[in-house]
């Protein structure tokens, strides 16, 4: 039976730009970083307390798994916000939330309680979305 | 936002911008004191006030904060040495310690296995790429994973 997830892809219009938002601003630490030549870079990222989870920066680019008309598409997509690629978990919503907004992170949604309970809402640099809770 | 969740922004901000000034200033000699007056408030509310927040007292956090930035030093290839004062350490004797504790092996250690590891994935990059996807970075596969019979 499937146990566990350990990589998963969120797909960026630029990975120099997705490692700041990344890394500098969200904390996450890099896992892997590898050149790999004609076929672009392997750019993967833990959340600072998931070293087993591998989140793969992908560029959206025909290097690998996009076609010419597909990343087109995708890139559209993405700028436009179509997406949300899932929650990430804080230890202080409102702290979180000062703290990325004085680092230059834009909210779709300010802290707000919910029926679910208190959440927010981001935006990365590429234009994916992701609830914080 | 609702108003009356206003001043206890208020107070959030001034804590977030202390953590914030631990985050840029751990390199240099700072203590909780010097933290509480970027905070503007009183040292003993201060230190309470950051701790229910992050969990724990802003020196606590500071020599987190320190330990992290080593980690990240170290895989520069710095001398061990260097990294200590950089980060803010006076002892490398107190510096090595801490860094056995939390993270299980000397800074020395800890370098030869981060550089060994990049050494690995620069000369082999493809091994750290999980089996799909390496395949399509080799060109053993053309196109989008198809469905299966």
């Amino acid at each position: 039976m499937i146990t566990k997830m350990n990589h998963t892809s969120i797909f960026v219009l630029d990975q120099d730009s997705a490692y700041d938002f990344y890394v500098n601003k969200l904390g996450f630490k890099v896992n892997t970083d590898a050149q790999m030549g004609p076929k672009g870079r392997w750019l993967t990222v833990n959340p600072p307390e998931q070293p087993d989870l591998e989140i793969t920066l992908m560029g959206i680019d025909e290097k690998m798994m996009f076609d010419k008309d597909s990343a087109a598409k995708m890139r559209e997509l993405v700028a436009a916000g179509t997406f949300g690629f899932g929650t990430f978990l804080c230890d202080d919503m409102y702290a979180t939330y000062e703290e990325l907004k004085a680092k230059g992170v834009h909210f779709k949604k300010e802290p707000a309680q919910e029926f679910y309970g208190l959440s927010a809402v981001l935006r990365d640099d590429s234009g994916n979305w992701f609830l914080v809770e | 936002m609702p108003e009356q969740e206003l001043p206890k922004l208020y107070l959030y901000r001034r804590i977030v911008q202390a953590k914030l000034f631990i985050d840029a200033h751990f390199g240099e000699s700072i203590d909780a004191g010097d933290i509480a007056d970027e905070a503007c408030y009183s040292k003993y509310h201060f230190i309470r006030t950051f701790k229910s927040i992050y969990g724990k007292t802003p020196h606590q956090y500071l020599i987190a904060v320190r330990v992290e930035q080593a980690k990240g030093l170290l895989e520069t290839g710095m001398p061990v040495t260097e990294v200590c004062l950089s980060v803010g350490f006076d002892s490398l004797g107190s510096f090595t310690g801490l860094f056995k504790r939390r993270n299980g092996s000397t800074p020395s250690a800890y370098q030869r296995e981060r550089l060994a590891r990049q050494r690995q994935i620069a000369d082999a990059p493809l091994s750290f790429v999980p089996g799909c996807f390496a395949a399509l970075y080799a060109g053993t596969q053309k196109s989008n994973i198809r469905e299966a019979p």
